[in-house]
């Protein structure tokens, strides 16, 4: 599959589409594209599109989504080629002329037409130790943190995301390289090692080093480039790629040039 | 690649990017009123300076060059493992041998 192609400018969404126009749906399914053609609506999403296919034309086409918000996560794909949350994407904002292609999302296994396995995605999430780490003994008492303390403030930048995989599907080290860690992953690792509670911090810098942690990213943006949420995991991988190298020549150091206690 | 590579490749990134501009700069202002081969190795010959600088020059890019080039073969090519980072090392010492040969030779002329 190609690389997300290069921005197309916005066009405005509230602009409505003339009476009567029709818009055709190109799909990629299981045996190859197949061509649907639908009536353009007001205000209309991406995935009012499918859901009307759907209902309304073929009912084994098969899809995700959840929340249609843009809470849940579960409704990207590739819209015209890039990764898009389709609940939140309206027609008229992407559609080339009265034209569409969606596509499953990139750099995951299909399950059927629509629908991606994010299996490799969450098992990375896990690798990367995604999970808030209390250890042994938990702290006796609350941690106090200063909302602008910086590691707060590091934390806020990338806490809000939802795992919907569109930074997954627009990385291009992921489709290269298939043990890459990805933006998601190592933008959770990132504010978690931000987390002052947390005590996995050593594990978890190791678990986001080597060829398939942060040092692999090669700052291409596209992650942060379309992100749904506005989050930036290139700069959280850059704070990684900081972190571990200031945690691997601490250790060299201590190695090499410090007598042991 | 490990976070060490990381800091050597960045490091050396460093250095390499001072070493360029004065490289340039220096072959700017060298020619700049035209010189021959015979007047560019009457300075550089037995100039210490000279052969300290292009001796970092050329260390720096035998180990900045072979760690990028084991990311993009890693990316473009099913090469993994053992052989490719022997295979790097290789690459790294040939470029000291050549580089370091060319340096003393214009050193020694
Ligand atoms: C002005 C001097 C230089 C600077 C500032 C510089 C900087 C960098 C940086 C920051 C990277 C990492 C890119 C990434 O991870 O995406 C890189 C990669 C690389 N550099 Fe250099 N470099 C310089 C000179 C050289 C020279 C002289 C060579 C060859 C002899 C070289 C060969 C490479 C290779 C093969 C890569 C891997 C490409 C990649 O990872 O995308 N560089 N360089
Ligand atoms: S970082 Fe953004 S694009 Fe990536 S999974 Fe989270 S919300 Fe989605
Ligand atoms: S910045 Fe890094 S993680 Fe984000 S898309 Fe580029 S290579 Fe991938
Ligand atoms: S359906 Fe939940 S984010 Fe789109």
């Amino acid at each position: 599959m190609n690389a997300p192609v290069p921005n197309a400018a916005p066009r405005d969404p509230t602009v409505e589409p003339a009476a009567g126009a029709m818009l055709t749906v190109r799909i990629r399914r299981d045996d190859g594209f197949q061509t649907f053609t639908l009536a353009r609506r007001p205000a209309q999403t991406i995935l009012d599109v499918v859901t009307a296919i759907q209902r309304e034309q073929d009912p084994t086409l098969a899809y995700r989504f959840a929340c249609r918000v843009g809470m849940c996560g579960s409704c990207a794909m590739m819209v015209n080629g890039r990764p898009r949350w389709t609940c939140r994407t309206r027609v008229a904002a992407v559609a080339e002329g009265d034209a569409l292609t969606l596509e499953p999302l990139r750099n995951l296994p299909v399950v059927k037409d629509l629908a991606v396995d994010m299996e490799p995605f969450f098992t990375k999430w896990t690798a990367a130790h995604g999970a808030f780490e209390p250890g042994e003994t938990p702290l006796g008492d609350f941690a106090v943190v200063a909302p602008d303390s910086p590691e707060r403030r590091a934390v806020d930048a990338g806490i809000e995301c939802i795992n919907c995989g569109v930074c997954y599907a627009a990385c291009d080290v992921v489709s290269w390289n298939p043990d890459y860690l990805g933006p998601a992953a190592l933008n959770r690792a990132w504010t978690l090692i931000n987390d002052v509670r947390d005590q996995g911090r050593e594990a978890r810098l190791d678990a986001v080093s080597g060829d398939a942690g942060c040092q692999s990213c090669h700052t291409h943006m596209s992650c942060t480039e379309h992100c749904p949420k506005a989050l930036a995991p290139t700069f959280a991988i850059a704070g990684l790629k900081r972190e571990t190298a200031r945690t691997a020549l601490r250790r060299f150091g201590a190695r090499h040039f410090r007598r042991s206690a | 690649m490990s976070p060490l590579l990381y800091v050597a490749q960045r490091g050396t990134a460093v250095i390499l990017a001072v070493a360029v501009a004065v490289h340039l700069g220096t072959i700017l202002y060298a020619v700049r009123g035209g010189l021959t081969a015979g007047e560019i190795l009457g300075r550089t010959q037995g100039n210490l300076a000279f052969l300290l600088f292009y001796g970092t020059f050329v260390v720096a890019a035998a180990i900045h060059a072979p760690i990028g080039l084991r990311s993009i073969l890693r990316e473009w090519t099913p090469w993994r493992g053992r052989s490719l980072d022997g295979a790097m090392l290789g690459v790294a010492a040939l470029l000291v041998v050549l580089g370091l040969r060319a340096a003393l030779a214009v050193y020694v002329a």
